[in-house]
């Protein structure tokens, strides 16, 4: 592990691991306490395998009572409990602890209720992303976010990190297409917050929930909207003689009304390492590539299809393929999904980056990695959901140079430190976890950081709730809780008064 | 009456905050008061209203973005917006017809603190959807940011939206960061005549669950519909579904409705403009409208209520034994209620609701006593009111933002 600095064990906690496994026991019966060495493995890490710990006990619970019950009992020994869905986060987001319970949410995998008529699914959060498409595609509904992982990613974890995908500027992330969750308390009180109706009426705890990285509660329920699968899709595959003239035709295409379900860019590296990968047919002469896919009623997509046509001939494009067949617009996507595998056979690893910057910026973005490419010696490609302004640079590495790990890192720092720079964010969908969290001041000031904290201290005061993770600095939440305010004026004297 | 507070900058509002904190007053958070009398009723020492902030601190529409300060109002936004063929995809309602106030009052701030939504809700979202980023002033007098100026940012707590739906209870907005989309080239509305409330339920559902993206779905009882004039022609109950986009589009997908549509009732369409009429009445509840001017106090109670959408003509079938009249939009799901005179029935509302597989109303209008009286907001169980405690000690722990505003206490 490189340089990450975890909040110290507590000595009492590992001192008592013998004590608090049979405790747990006595919860969750049978094969749902794990305590040997060999068969936590598994769980030591998550998508981020440089960062590894062993927790200190690993707990499947299958019913709600036993979650109630296990956060109940960390909570009256101060124990921390580390969340986990199908461990794939990309920020280390279920990082295990060493004196922490791993909660492993795997047997919560059961689909509750498929309601057509009210459009909606209720999940157990185990369930995956796919798994809820998958049970409403005989009826020609799915389930709208995607994140790549989504064959084996939980929808409990997408809750947790708020995940996206490559339909979101059209089709909303996460927090836009969940109505409700159950969700356990540190205390081990269940609360329910939405249902099969929208919004709360009041104060929107679930937007809160949705993205909070598993600090703020354990969710055991789940309840999203499903969408009618659009009639037809088509894609259009535009290469640009440069990355330029590749985000003017974006800027264009939006500026025209046109919001496309999916708008992708590759630079030239990752268009060359695809095409290597699977030969999907990609132009090799083009420094950026764009897919755009159109979807919804046929009549309308052979419409746009035009329109997004008419708009690259005239920024220049020097390639433009509109799919005839659905097996031609697979195929126009292909190369595009096999991205991070097609990194990972010119490369011997990899760190995949997670920023957004406003759209506008991508030319001095992309201009500035080149820069910083050079200066640590390492490539980089990069993927972009242009649409919504998501940068993806893959950072080449060989874990087994010395060195070059933490090369990487400051690498992957620096381009974030970048994104904010020029008015975006740190991550767009894959996180905060460990991964960022000491880049969380690059973007928030103490008392921007103070009051997401003082959210965290009406949910979880002892700070048990997946620990070291998100915030750089975790602070007491009774010196957070002191008010210094001073000063007995009248405001702003000078001004009228009514 | 109590003292305004007109801050022209966010350092002033923290002043206004300093000093309410530093001598236990309090504060009722305000943008342009045009919806004063939605909520418990306050008794403030001051009114801080935010209103002085205003303009329009950004706006790139091929990035999809726009900041305001929180007192910018909402039409000034519209209408810049609309110049470059975009809007506020959310649709937010205007309360002003409802409550009895100038229509077009409202501020961003507003509309974000009450979450407001039209009827493009169910495909669109509402404010919370399209809340980006947020400055802001805690009740611990400190200027805050979250959030950021794209779309897609998981950079620690959703606080805009988090904070969307709080009333000016935790925080006094000074400047937001919103979502805009493109507006669509065209509009046009298929109507089905004479449908009673579950029937309409049944096709509102097959028509939202349909290929051809319908954008809204109301019903409107004949005695309802015979208040609006795009549709007061009809003389029946009136179920209506908008198509928006590009025109070969919507030729289509209208062809495909009408054959799905033709065995349930009588078909009728309305062209853009009528179109546009209607489903502004739809997102204003014009229908229950009270003359600008008129009386909150002596009118007759609104309610609104959220439900599954299958489940609203439970609802409306539960309280029309009494003699409300009711409005239905988001395919059923939103139930807007006009009780036959000022007294709220909350008991039988809420217990509709539960009946209905439960949501949540909020009472609307009615005279401040009824609003100091029952509870406004939909009650909240005992961990849920506890947590949600434990926030205000977070953010406010002087209670001095609008205290009381939606919970007691709180």
């Amino acid at each position: 592990m490189s340089g990450l600095v975890m909040p110290a064990p507590k000595a009492d906690v590992l001192a008592r691991r013998a004590r608090i496994i049979a405790d747990l026991r006595a919860i969750v019966p049978g094969e749902g306490v794990i305590d040997t060495e060999a068969e936590m493995r598994p769980f030591e890490s998550d998508g981020v395998t440089a960062y590894r710990q062993l927790p200190l006990v690993v707990v499947l619970p299958s019913t709600t009572e036993q979650v109630s019950k296990v956060l109940a009992y960390a909570n009256a020994n101060g124990i921390p409990v580390v969340p986990r869905g199908a461990g794939t986060s990309l920020s280390g987001g279920a990082l295990p602890l060493e004196d922490g319970i791993l909660l492993g949410m795997g047997k919560f995998n059961r689909i509750l209720d498929i309601d057509f008529a009210n459009r909606t699914v209720v999940a157990q959060p185990g369930v995956t992303n796919l798994g809820i498409t998958t049970a409403v595609a005989h009826e020609g509904f799915y389930y709208a976010p995607d994140p790549s992982s989504q064959i084996a990613c939980t929808i409990g974890g997408n809750v947790g990190e708020n995940s996206g995908g490559v339909h979101c500027l059209k089709y909303g992330l996460t927090t836009n297409n969940v109505l409700g969750v159950e969700m356990v308390l540190i205390t081990g009180e269940i609360i329910r917050l939405g249902g099969k109706h929208l919004d709360s009426g009041g104060l929107d705890l679930l937007g809160l929930i949705v993205g909070s990285e598993g600090l703020l509660g354990v969710v055991t329920e789940v309840t999203v909207r499903i969408l009618k699968k659009p009639e037809t899709a088509r894609a259009v595959l535009l290469g640009f003689p440069s990355s330029e003239a590749a985000g003017a035709c974006v800027a264009a295409i939006i500026a025209a009304g046109i919001i496309p379900g999916g708008m992708e860019m590759m630079d030239k590296m990752m268009v060359h390492a695809a095409e290597a990968f699977l030969g999907a047919g990609y132009p090799l002469d083009v420094e950026a590539l764009l897919i755009v896919e159109l979807d919804g009623p046929e009549a309308e997509v052979n419409h746009l299809i035009d329109r997004v046509a008419e708009i690259g001939n005239g920024l220049g494009c020097m390639t433009l393929r509109a799919s005839t067949s659905e097996e031609e617009r697979v195929a126009f996507w292909a190369g595009r999904k096999a991205a991070f595998p097609a990194v990972g056979r010119i490369s011997p690893d990899y760190l995949c980056m997670d920023g957004t910057i406003p759209r506008k910026a991508l030319p001095l973005v992309l201009k500035r990695m080149e820069e910083m490419s050079e200066k640590y010696g390492l490539r980089c490609g990069n993927v972009f959901h242009a649409g919504d302004g998501n940068l993806h640079p893959l950072i080449c590495y060989d874990a087994n140079t010395p060195g070059e790990l933490e090369k990487a890192e400051a690498f992957g720092a620096d381009i974030l430190l970048l994104c904010v720079e020029v008015g975006g964010v740190l991550t767009g969908e894959h996180g905060v976890g460990v991964e960022k969290r000491d880049l969380m001041p690059s973007m928030f000031n103490e008392i921007d950081l103070a009051h997401q904290e003082r959210l965290k201290c009406a949910f979880d005061p002892e700070a048990l709730l997946n620990p070291g993770k998100v915030f750089p600095v975790l602070h007491r939440c009774a010196e957070l809780g002191r008010m210094h305010v001073s000063g007995g004026k009248l405001p702003f004297p000078d001004l009228p008064r009514f | 009456m109590s003292e305004r507070l007109c801050p022209r900058d966010e350092a002033d509002v923290v002043e206004a905050v300093r000093w309410a904190v530093s001598n236990a007053r309090t504060l009722d958070v305000a943008g342009s008061g045009s919806k004063a009398r939605l909520g418990r009723p306050l008794q403030t020492d001051a009114t801080l209203e935010l209103k002085g902030l205003s303009g329009v601190t950004l706006y790139e529409p091929e990035e999809l973005v726009l900041s305001a300060r929180a007192g910018t109002p909402v039409a000034e936004i519209e209408a810049l917006v609309a110049a470059s063929r975009q809007m506020l995809a959310f649709e937010p309602m205007d309360f002003g017809p409802l409550l009895g106030v100038a229509p077009g009052g409202g501020t961003l701030g507003g509309l974000i603190a009450c979450n407001l939504a039209g009827p493009r809700r169910p495909s669109a979202g509402a404010a919370r959807d399209h809340a980006l980023g947020i400055r802001a002033v805690s009740g611990r007098a400190e200027a805050f940011k979250a959030g950021g100026r794209v779309v897609k940012n998981v950079t620690g707590y959703d606080l805009p939206r988090g904070l969307s739906g709080s009333y000016g209870t935790l925080a006094a907005f000074t400047e937001l960061t919103i979502k805009v989309l493109p507006r669509p080239e065209t509009v046009e509305t298929l109507l089905v005549l004479g449908l009673d409330d579950a029937a309409a339920s049944a096709v509102m559902s097959a028509a939202v669950g349909s290929y051809y993206d319908v954008s809204g779905a109301a019903h409107l009882p004949a005695e309802v519909a015979a208040t609006i004039p795009a549709i007061a022609g009809a003389g029946a109950a009136v179920t209506a579904l908008r198509l928006e986009g590009v025109q070969p589009s919507i030729l289509h997908r209208r062809g495909k409705l009408e054959a799905m549509l033709r065995a349930h009732g009588t078909l009728s369409f309305l062209d853009a403009d009528a179109s546009r009429d209607f489903w502004q009445a739809v997102r204003d509840v014009t229908p229950f409208a009270l003359p600008e001017g008129g009386d909150g106090e002596t009118a007759k109670v609104v309610w609104r209520v959220s439900v599954a959408p299958m489940a609203g003509p439970h609802v409306g079938a539960a309280l029309r034994e009494i003699g409300a009249r009711c409005l239905y939009d988001w395919a059923g799901g939103l139930v807007w209620i006009e009780m036959p005179g000022t007294e709220p029935h909350s008991a039988r509302v809420r217990a509709a609701v539960a009946g209905a597989g439960g949501g949540h109303a909020t009472l609307i209008r009615a005279s401040a006593a009824a609003r100091a009286a029952e509870e406004v907001f939909q009650p909240l169980d005992p961990i849920t009111g506890a947590l949600i405690a434990r926030m205000k000690n977070g953010f406010d722990p002087g209670r001095v933002l609008s205290p009381g505003r939606m919970y007691a206490g709180v």
